[in-house]
């Protein structure tokens, strides 16, 4: 029998008050196995205070071929940005 | 429309890293199996010659470090084999092409690590060699390898300077120890310059690895630059490197050094070094002894699934 234990990405909040964040993967036969060997590989100098852990066939991606059209609309909505406004310089405080 | 390959050269030209889902070149993808998979042997099997001295290391403060240290060379495994994980092979079939001698790793870790002092001159030069190689890949075009190269070079730092800190103190001790440290030094010198590879020339892949900003630097480049520090770091230590060649060029404002013994560099690599046979004997055991392991792991697993399943 080959090693199949199914592959689990590896996510860190590195202190309280912060995002998780994806760190990297690894193998393990469950969630809690993978707890553990996160624990192991990716915070052996206190990278982290919280490990999210979930198996990599969960994940969906965006496809980056679409990923022209899929942005694209926010490319010209120039008007989301605070900057787009003009206002004198008197102004304070905005 | 451009093709592919123009937009992903083009990509590479403008310092956008690749990432694992982007279009690629299928010999940019086997390049990078093929040395991701490469590095990932080497800190596996690089765990091998130091493990060697846990316990006989001198000192409990010793013991902890190196077992700190070897523990980090299989987290740096792991980061690289997961970042060629990546590219679409898998763990198994990256471990059975290293037990079944179709993948190297570097021919460093077929030398034995004889006395204490070893494990002074790997962290000292084995670690600084591969620090040298590893610093310009946390730049290099792909994106996952690069991500691990970033969390390997952090974590390098503390092996060299724990090596050097090693030979400092041998170098300030008795006779006996000294000389340790010089026969050490000897030993492992020549193997650390031969780990940057062949010369540029004979070097096939090289021009297209930088093409393809998989290298920033050339063979030669990196293994001058090495030189050049160890030549001044080695004074700090009172010691000398086994090099009678080793000489600054005021001209070229580098060391000029001896020969390189490439027969030797070609005989390990084809698996006639002192210890090509130990190292690959000891993975296959410990893979093959592990076996039992994995299978009550998954049968662990599958059993709470199932049950869990019932209950829901």
């Amino acid at each position: 029998m080959k090693n199949t234990f199914p592959l689990w990405e590896v996510f860190i909040r590195s202190k309280q008050g912060l995002d998780h964040k994806h760190a990297g993967s690894l193998h393990a036969a469950d969630a809690k196995m993978a707890i553990e060997n996160a624990r192991d590989v990716y915070t052996r100098r206190q990278e982290g205070v919280s490990i999210w852990v979930v198996e990599s066939k969960h994940i969906h991606a965006s496809n980056p071929d679409e990923a022209g059209s899929l942005y694209e609309p926010a490319n010209d909505k120039v008007y989301r940005h605070p900057t787009f406004y003009d206002l004198p310089d008197e102004l304070k405080h905005m | 429309m451009p093709s592919e390959e123009v937009i992903f050269q083009d990509k590479v030209d403008r310092e956008i890293r690749i990432e694992p889902k982007d279009w690629m070149p299928a010999d940019y993808r086997k390049t990078l199996i093929r040395q991701i998979s490469q590095h990932a042997h080497s800190e596996i099997v690089g765990m091998l010659p130091e493990g060697h001295w846990i316990t006989r290391a001198p000192t409990l403060k010793r013991k902890a470090t190196l077992i700190a240290k070897v523990q980090d060379e299989a987290g740096h495994g792991l980061y690289l084999y997961a970042a060629a994980e990546t590219l679409g092979i898998t763990r198994d079939e990256m471990v059975d092409q290293l037990h079944a001698g179709k993948a190297k790793y570097s021919s460093i870790f077929n030398y034995p690590t004889l006395t204490w002092a070893d494990i002074g001159a790997i962290g000292w030069l084995v670690d600084g060699a591969a620090i040298m190689n590893q610093v310009p890949l946390t730049r290099t075009s792909y994106g996952p390898y690069a991500r691990a190269m970033v969390r390997i070079c952090k974590e390098e730092s503390f092996h060299q300077r724990q090596g050097f800190e090693i030979l400092l103190v041998l170098s300030r001790g008795s006779k006996e120890q000294k000389a340790m440290c010089q026969d050490a030094i000897n030993r492992w010198w020549w193997p650390s310059v031969m780990m940057f590879g062949p010369n540029d020339e004979s070097s096939p892949h090289t021009a297209q690895s930088m093409k393809w900003k998989v290298k920033r630097f050339t063979n030669d480049e990196l293994r001058q630059r090495f030189i050049d520090i160890c030549a001044d770091q080695v004074k700090v230590l009172g010691m000398q490197l086994p090099d009678p060649d080793l000489k600054w060029n005021e001209e070229t404002q580098h060391y000029d050094f001896g020969p390189i013994n490439w027969e030797e560099f070609w005989q390990v690599v084809n698996g006639n070094g002192p210890c090509n046979k130990e190292r690959m004997t000891a993975r296959i055991k410990a893979h093959e002894e592990g076996q039992w392991v994995r299978e009550a792991a998954l049968a662990f697993a599958g059993k709470m699934s199932s049950r869990a399943g019932v209950r829901g």
